[in-house]
């Protein structure tokens, strides 16, 4: 039986390898399992950005674009098999849409000389790329999210949150732990309390905490959620009446599927995104024309324009960037991923570039370097209306609190390098 | 023909009382373990490691573990995901506390410290039994998952409350971290395996598995004819929960890398083993291989041949797959209720007299 089924999985593991292309790019996607809500969207989007430019450009520098995907249901033991299932075939560079398969794949895409970009989650202190060779996460990360979050607060509350009470209900694993420690911190700088209120996965019970925000009566709640968990936290909120407006989500908990079910309750409800939301771009004309009508959208073709499918079509949008950059660079129109990291490392994004390629002021303007992997810090505030049915951003794109997050993330990635032997070095 | 007894004659206790008595079997065994020693080292890649034979062996001893609670102490036990978190956190203590010390010796003082714990979460089955030990064990794996999370100082205060492997090595060979070897991880994990199954086949067959199987068949009578319950039953507690903390250090150590106790040993961890024991045979060595192979294995030959071979759409085999898989597990419970394990004696039976077989 054993030798049996593995004789037949060695087969077809031969079988499945696909023929090399000549830039192939990986999807690490879950479509299944408690956050498909959420990965079904930004699986398309990226899909389909990468359909657009084959079918309109002829892929990237005159080079078709092989977009394999796998299918992880979040599960960090399916990330690892995909991993390793698709490294093999020349892909560039590695977005698995998790924090907990990031901090799975930050030490072997390290080792194996392919670049990761955990865009907008991940390990902060990644930012550090003489740490952290291999791995990206610009254009923010979550403690930049946490002190925009802050910022746009003292806005708010006219410069100052003394005495002001801050909850944090946020999903109890790597991703929702990130923040606390850039909300300690700036809570000591600008005298708010601060509770914490984690929520198990996957999330569908919160009562007892939304019980606690009842009682307590916080003049604002942050929210690090995913998947299942933002839709019932904003449908708790709902039901205790808590203030919509003072409710703020990371960019994971902005999404459509997440305010949806609370209906008209969840009206008013904000959450940061780094990118801007909507359809209204010229890109989206492409994208009707050469992937929606030709029947060649991911999926069923049904989430274009909502805030996550904008995200993994930025996501795609700028790996196909640094693989122009990349290719510019080396002077080759085939990439290696060893190359594929250069070009990501000297990634610039203006708004020129961006005008060009349809998307114009759809995120903000950053460069990337050896000494900065992750941006600039910049995000912006949407909020939601729930009678219209969209989103819109409410504020100007923010920058964090770099003179707070900078040493922190200089503390914890040379914390990371001294256990793992690293020797800083930005050559 | 294949399984013939005919002059294959025993001449001492020793030969009689043998764990293969037929000779086939017996050379099948040592081509088996030949070739996982010899041969599947040098072949090994990263893919078969990840994505095949760590998993399948690590279950396998989590399967070991379990079978020895419930297959043989008829123990019902949920605690299995938290049990091995106990062994993963052990090791990660121990690893980053001892870094000098050879990762071998974390792994099996993990597995002790896990048997410690396992005893203490053991106690209440000398007041309960059946569905209520079930649910008392359930408490622990909850409680343990709870207890990770929370108190800061299992994962060293590190911002995201996950663990992670360092570097660390046997005889100056990598074993843990992304410069491993696969067939380093490989070979470390197969010694695990192979002397845990022969420690597990000689303690199920001596005194000490007598007085499981007394206790599962019918406590009182077992009380009667001598067994202490109390010995027994948190004997089968501690041996359990030492394999099962193994298998959960190797799991984070050598497979994962890094762990997040929530996701990585959740009660779907505790269930998934108890599957593996279930369909491969509650009270059987073979049945805990065939049952972790079983699970293992499948779900990655259907996404290969869905996916790879067909070309599927990968949201779909992935829903496929979890029919399948759940088709074929009742499947089995009813056709064949004691297992893979029941499935192969009589596969071994028929054999034995093919092809005449009246």
């Amino acid at each position: 039986m054993r030798t049996k089924l593995a004789t037949l999985a060695l087969g077809t593991a031969i079988a499945a390898t696909p023929a090399l292309a000549e830039l192939t790019f990986t999807s690490l996607s879950y479509r299944t399992g408690p956050y498909a809500a959420n990965g079904i969207p930004f699986a398309d989007g990226y899909a389909d950005y990468f359909t657009l430019l084959n079918e309109r450009d002829g892929g990237i520098g005159g080079e078709m674009v092989e977009l394999i995907e796998c299918e992880t249901g979040y599960n960090t033991e399916k990330g690892v098999e995909c991993y390793e299932s698709t490294k093999g075939s020349g892909a560039l560079v590695y977005q698995p849409l998790s924090t907990g398969i990031t901090y799975q794949l930050i030490p072997k895409t390290t080792s194996d000389g392919i670049p990761m970009h955990s865009m907008g989650y991940g390990r902060t202190s990644a930012k550090n790329g003489a740490v952290f060779d291999y791995i990206f996460n610009y254009p923010a990360n979550y403690w930049d999210g946490a002190s925009v979050a802050v910022r746009y607060l003292l806005d708010e509350n006219g410069g100052s949150l003394e005495g002001k009470k801050i909850a944090l209900v946020y999903h109890n694993s790597a991703y929702g732990k990130e923040p606390i420690r850039t909300l300690e911190e700036l809570s000591e700088k600008h005298g708010y309390e601060l509770s914490l209120l984690p929520v198990d996965h996957p999330g569908q019970e919160q009562k007892s905490q939304w019980l606690q925000i009842r009682r307590d009566r916080p003049d604002h709640v942050l929210m690090w959620g995913w998947g299942v968990m933002n839709q019932v936290a904003i449908q708790e909120a709902v039901n205790i009446r808590y203030p919509m407006e003072n409710f703020i989500g990371i960019w994971w908990s902005g999404s459509e599927n997440d305010v949806l079910p609370a209906g008209d309750g969840a009206d008013g409800y904000k959450a940061l995104t780094f990118h801007n939301v909507g359809s209204d771009y010229p890109l989206f004309d492409d994208i009707q024309q050469y992937v929606l009508d030709a029947g060649l959208a991911a999926g069923a073709g049904d989430q274009v324009g909502t805030a996550l499918y904008n995200r993994g079509l930025y996501a795609a949008m700028l790996a196909a960037e640094a693989a122009k950059t990349a290719q510019e660079m080396h002077g080759t129109s085939t990439l290696t991923p060893g190359q594929m990291r250069d070009g990501m490392e000297n990634l610039e994004m203006t708004e020129a570039k961006m005008t060009d390629l349809g998307l114009p002021n759809f995120g903000p303007e950053f460069s990337v370097s050896c000494e900065n992997h992750g941006g600039d810090g910049y995000a912006a505030v949407a909020q939601w209306d729930a009678a219209a049915g969209e989103w819109g951003l409410i504020t100007d794109y923010m920058q964090s609190d770099q003179d707070v997050l900078n040493p922190l993330i200089m503390e914890d990635s040379m914390a990371y390098a001294e256990e793992n032997g690293i020797e800083p070095s930005c050559s | 023909m294949l399984y013939r007894e005919a002059g294959d004659f025993k001449t001492s206790y020793s030969d009689d009382s043998q764990t293969f008595p037929i000779r086939f079997d017996r050379v099948a065994y040592y081509i088996v373990i030949g070739v996982a020693f010899l041969v599947v080292p040098f072949v090994v890649n990263d893919y078969w490691l990840n994505a095949i034979l760590l998993p399948f062996l690590i279950y396998a001893i989590a399967a070991l573990g379990l079978n020895i609670l419930t297959g043989y102490g008829g123990q019902v036990s949920l605690g299995t995901g938290g049990f091995m978190a106990v062994g993963a956190y052990a090791c990660y203590k121990l690893m980053t506390a001892f870094p000098d010390v050879n990762i071998f010796f974390h792994v099996i003082i993990a597995g002790g410290i896990t048997a410690l714990v396992g005893l203490l979460f053991g106690l209440p089955s000398l007041r309960i039994k059946g569905f209520y030990l079930a649910v008392a064990t359930l408490a622990a794996q909850f409680f343990l998952v709870w207890l990770f999370n929370r108190v800061p100082w299992f994962y060293n205060y590190s911002a995201s409350g996950q663990i992670s492997a360092p570097e660390r090595s046997v005889f100056g060979i990598n074993i843990t971290g992304p410069e491993t070897e696969a067939w380093a991880a490989y070979l470390f994990c197969l010694v695990f395996v192979f002397v845990s199954a022969w420690v597990v086949r000689n303690l199920t067959r001596g005194a000490a598995g007598r007085k499981w199987m007394a206790i599962r068949d019918m406590d009182i009578a077992a009380e009667i004819i001598g067994v202490n319950p109390l010995r027994a039953k948190l004997s089968a507690f501690a041996v359990s929960s030492f394999f099962v903390g193994i298998a959960g250090a190797l799991f984070f150590a050598v497979y994962l890398g890094a762990v997040e106790v929530g996701e990585v040993f959740g009660i779907q961890k505790s269930f998934l083993v108890l599957f593996m024991i279930i369909i491969g045979g509650l009270g059987s060595i073979f049945g805990s291989f065939a049952g972790a192979a079983f699970m293992v294995l499948l779900p990655v030959l259907l996404k290969n041949v869905l996916v790879g071979g067909l070309g599927w759409a990968t949201d779909l085999a992935a829903h496929l797959e979890f029919m399948v898989v759940g088709g074929l597990i009742l499947f089995f419970l009813i056709v064949e209720p004691h297992g893979l394990a029941a499935l192969w004696k009589v596969a071994k039976e028929k054999l034995r007299l093919w092809p005449f077989p009246h």
